[in-house]
């Protein structure tokens, strides 16, 4: 690939012809804002935040837009450019809840830290502000549009990545809002509820509704996993707080770049259900009575036994399961072959 | 008989149809038929003002152009001029053997793009052709890309869609630009509160539109082209889809152009009448069946536009001057206008100028003679104070700056734009920081809302201009609208958000004193905004008539018969109402 000499912040760089300034500054390490920017998705610049000065420019170019050029002379942090980050922050301020102190997304949001990096204490500016009501009609997350950048990022993930076409921008100007059609309640449109725009979202217009008020984002250990729902291995990470599950965060960098489903994202809460089986059952009487490994597998050792002698071995058929790895089924259906059977079938064909 | 070879033509654009001009011709068909004469149909004249407009040709050649002909004044047209020979002096405009009143309003015109505009019959090819239609064409196709492309740079061509980027250099972009399909797209959105010139070319001659899109498409190496205009223009859509259909039937579109290999299917989209549409990637991801939001650039067009292919994007009057380059040739072409702007430009002359309508005058023209020579000064011979150009993207300049030529560098240094080509002249009577609301309210409402600084900005701009007209302004208020508005051109997204402080910030720099008398006196010196005036009875000059009392629609006058009246101002909602009925001037504003 060809490379281009620029300089940024007065260090000369050399770097590949085609980059953006964001993902040149990003790679030497200098840390530009930003908002709707995703690395994954079409490039909006939209937000505006990651504007920097480029030498010779009428104005301010966004930065995760701008490819860069033979000789391009940036500036990333010069009072021109920190001045218009310090003006969108204000003009985002004047109409978002200050909320800081109960936000479930405080520590992990770009708003707050951005407005603590600037520091942007309030908005010069006091008119008009939305009022939308919240959105809870669904058991995953809650959507509090008043909170919302209007950044896109949920949209383009949405479109983008799952496909799923939930959401889009309505309405135009100040009047602008990210909705469903018709803005029907996000469980009555297309949403797979895959939670993706939860995990993208850079500010707390969607939370989820699993671990309020159950520990700060940093206050949770986060034990990287992988899903046991299905075969594909997703990984992500756990938040653990006191022996419990409070939450889940993608894992970006996994095999799966953090894209998740509506059951590994939100359905950990079988882990610590009152309904959940801890050890095998055996009917006994006519009732299941708790057992262990041991007893359990013995018994159907010998019911499998008793079955082949009296009927053959075709008489037995075996079951598996998708949530399973691929070894696990292999060595599934190797256990079924070595009784005398081929009857061995997965759930993921019914 | 000598009222046979009569020639009769009645201007049936928007403007004229708007002014009863159908009705006018209803009533001449019957009527010339008596004298085998057909009435022919041709676009705006130009002469808004007073429409509807008939034209009689006389056999020697002489033309008299007839104003507000009604259907009764056709009548007497006919028995007079048609039928008589005489000349209609009352309702005679323009003649090219007599001069008139309106003598003047052709005089410093220059009339290239409009020559045939109010000539030729919009909706009849042969009417074009007649007036060498489609002779650019066959002569650029005779001639290499290459030099199609160098004739138009050399010409000096710029892009009359508002910036002014030289449209020889965009069309060699677009020409080198690799990609197994181009596409030719015309911007015929036309947003800006004020402006019909482009309306007015499709309507008056559509062809000379195709023509210079053809042309592009012969020298990118296109095959498919779009015309973007706005659902709004019926009658500009109509005529579009004639024209196309006679240009393909005729062989100048469509397959085997002129009998050779070349090929350019061209398509209508009709716009839903979105301001941000015009801008040129909104209009493209509208073409495209997306939401009509600006995207980022680079990538420009020509190098990737139209689903990803390289695309060339002209406005309307861009395309409409392509031909008169090749009909008259570059070096001829660009003998008119400044060194940096080159051939004319048009204009819609609206609010407070005695002749509405549109101009053609050569670049570098000064304000005051297209104000004061074309466009006969202000109405009502009121004081001049301001002109608007440019549109929401433009600015506000002053009397100073009547002696400003009229070009494109101009203009920019000015804090304006030659946006375009709306024109809105401002009396005595308009307050600059409501004009700057106007704007403001446009743009907000207009802001596709993708982008904070535009989407925000906006807003609270707004929001300011509303305070200070309503007498709430603030100490400060000045430096806010200034530091923001710097704010949103410097970071906003798309021209739209970076051009929208331009007439807060334009007349924050020419009349920053009315909004001072705004917020720091309570006083708003044009009368405009109602909370900062109140209306006063001088009690010398009042004679009791009552008039006043009788009409205010909320009783706030009281006096006795032939005594002073007094308003109650705590009543009054400053309708202005007494004002109007008092005979005797004793109303005041205070
Ligand atoms: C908000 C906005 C509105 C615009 N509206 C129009 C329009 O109505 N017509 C037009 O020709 N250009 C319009 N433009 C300019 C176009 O983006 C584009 O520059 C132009 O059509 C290019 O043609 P030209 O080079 O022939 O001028 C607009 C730009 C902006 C930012
Ligand atoms: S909900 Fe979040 S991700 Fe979606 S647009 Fe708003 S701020 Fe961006
Ligand atoms: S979204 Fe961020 S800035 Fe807004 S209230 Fe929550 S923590 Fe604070
Ligand atoms: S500047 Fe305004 S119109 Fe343009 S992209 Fe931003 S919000 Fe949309
Ligand atoms: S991150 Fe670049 S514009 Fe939003």
């Amino acid at each position: 690939m060809s490379k281009v000499n620029i300089t940024i912040n007065g260090q000369a760089l050399q770097v590949d012809a085609g980059m953006t300034i964001l993902e040149a500054a990003q790679a030497a390490g200098i840390d530009i804002p930003t908002f709707c920017h995703d690395p994954e998705l079409t490039r909006a610049g939209a937000c505006r935040i990651c504007v920097v000065e480029v030498a010779g420019a009428r104005n301010l170019p966004a930065s995760c837009t701008t490819p860069v050029a033979e000789g391009m002379v940036i500036e990333t942090e010069s009072e021109r450019v920190q001045k218009a980050r310090r003006s969108i922050l204000e003009l985002i301020w004047a109409d978002h809840p200050h909320d800081c102190l109960t936000c479930e997304k405080t520590g992990s949001c770009k708003l707050q830290d951005y407005s603590y990096r600037y520091n942007v204490k309030e908005s010069p500016y006091k008119g008009e502000a939305r009022d939308i009501p919240l959105d809870d009609t669904n058991p995953f997350f809650f959507r509090d549009l008043n909170k919302c950048i209007l950044c896109g990022k949920c949209i383009r993930k949405c479109h983008e990545i799952n496909g799923a076409g939930a959401i889009d921008f309505m309405y135009r100007g100040f009047g602008t809002k990210v909705t469903t059609a018709f803005d029907d309640p996000i469980e009555e449109s297309s949403c797979v509820f895959c939670g993706m725009c939860v995990d993208i979202c850079p500010v707390g217009a969607l939370i989820p509704k699993q671990g309020l008020q159950q520990g700060r984002s940093w206050e949770v250990d986060k034990v990287l996993t992988t899903c046991p729902y299905c075969g594909c291995g997703c990984t992500f990470y756990l938040h653990v707080r006191n022996d419990k599950i409070v939450g889940v965060t993608p894992n970006f960098d996994g095999p799966m770049k953090g894209h998740l489903c509506a059951k590994g994202r939100f359905g950990w809460d079988f882990v610590d259900s009152p309904d959940r089986l801890q050890t095998p059952l055996i009917k006994k009487d006519g009732e299941f009575v708790e057992a262990s490994w041991e007893e359990a597998l013995d018994l159907i050792a010998a019911k499998l036994k008793e079955v082949r002698a009296q009927y053959g071995a075709d008489a037995i058929a075996g079951l598996s399961s998708a949530r399973i790895t691929n070894e696990e089924n292999y060595l599934f259906q190797k256990l079924l072959r070595s009784l005398g059977t081929n009857n061995v079938d997965h759930c993921a064909r019914l | 008989m000598e009222a046979q070879t009569y020639r009769v033509r009645v201007g049936l654009a928007t403007c004229g149809i708007a002014a009863g001009a159908s009705k006018t011709y209803d009533k001449l068909l019957p009527l010339l038929a008596e004298h085998g004469i057909v009435p022919e149909r041709t676009g705006c004249m130009g002469m808004c003002f007073s429409e509807p407009l008939v034209e009689v040709i006389s056999p020697a050649g002489e033309t008299f152009l007839y104003g507000n002909v009604t259907e009764d004044k056709a009548e007497i047209i006919v028995e007079q001029h048609i039928v008589g020979g005489k000349p209609v002096e009352d309702l005679l405009v323009l003649s090219n053997v007599k001069e008139t009143e309106n003598s003047h309003f052709m005089a410093k015109q220059e009339r290239i793009l409009l020559s045939h505009m109010g000539v030729i019959d919009p909706e009849s090819i042969e009417s074009y052709l007649a007036y060498d239609g489609y002779k650019a064409l066959a002569k650029a196709m005779q001639m290499s890309s290459e030099d199609v492309i160098k004739e138009v740079q050399k010409s000096g061509l710029r892009g009359r869609g508002g910036a002014g980027f030289p449209t020889g250099m965009k069309w060699n972009f677009a020409y080198q630009a690799k990609g197994d399909k181009k596409y030719v797209v015309c911007n015929a959105d036309e947003g800006d509160p004020g402006a019909f010139m482009d309306r007015s070319v499709l309507e008056g001659n559509p062809h000379a539109v195709i023509e210079g899109m053809t042309i592009a498409a012969y020298a990118i190496g296109a095959d498919e082209g779009y015309i973007y205009v706005r659902a709004e223009y019926p009658l500009a859509i109509k005529r579009l889809r004639k024209a196309i259909k006679e240009a393909n039937e005729h062989g100048y579109l469509g397959n085997k152009i002129l009998g050779t290999d070349f090929c350019f299917q061209l398509k209508i989209k009709e716009g839903a009448g979105a301001f941000v549409c015009g801008e040129e990637t909104a209009l493209l991801a509208s073409i495209e069946g997306e939401r009509g939001i600006p995207r980022p650039r680079p990538p420009f067009p020509a190098t990737s536009g139209l689903w990803g292919k390289p695309t060339l994007l002209n406005n309307v009057e861009t395309y409409a001057n392509v031909p008169a380059i090749f009909r008259l040739g570059a070096e001829q072409y660009s003998k008119v206008g400044t060194e940096r702007s080159k051939g004319t430009k048009v204009f819609a002359l609206t609010g407070k100028i005695k002749k509405t309508g549109l101009a053609e005058v050569p670049m570098g023209i000064t304000m005051r003679e297209i104000i004061y020579d074309v466009g006969g000064g202000v109405q009502d011979d009121k004081e001049f104070k301001a002109v608007q150009i440019g549109g929401p993207s433009g600015g506000c300049l002053p009397a100073e700056l009547l002696d400003l030529p009229v070009d494109y560098d101009s203009l920019t240094a000015a804090g304006a734009m030659m946006g375009s080509g709306g024109l809105v002249v401002m009396d005595e009577t308009t307050c600059m920081v409501d004009v700057a609301k106007f704007f403001l309210t446009f743009t907000q409402s207009e802001s596709c809302g993708k982008c904070t600084p535009c989407r925000e900005g906006t807003k609270r701009m707004l929001e300011i201009l509303e305070r200070i007209t309503e007498g709430n302004g603030q100490p400060g208020d000045i430096e806010t609208l200034e530091e923001l508005g710097e704010a949103i051109r410097d970071s906003a997204l798309c021209g739209l958000g970076q051009t929208a402080p331009n007439p807060v910030l334009s007349t924050l720099r020419y009349f920053r004193h009315e909004y001072e008398e705004h917020i720091n006196e309570g006083k708003c010196r044009a009368g405009v905004c109602t909370n900062l005036i109140t209306y006063y009875i001088i009690p010398e000059k009042c004679t009791g008539c009552t008039l006043c009392a009788r009409n205010c629609p909320v009783n706030a006058i009281s006096g006795e018969r032939k005594q002073p009246h007094v308003i109650d101002p705590s009543v009054c909602i400053k309708c202005g109402v007494c004002m109007e009925k008092c005979n005797f001037d004793a109303i005041i504003l205070k």
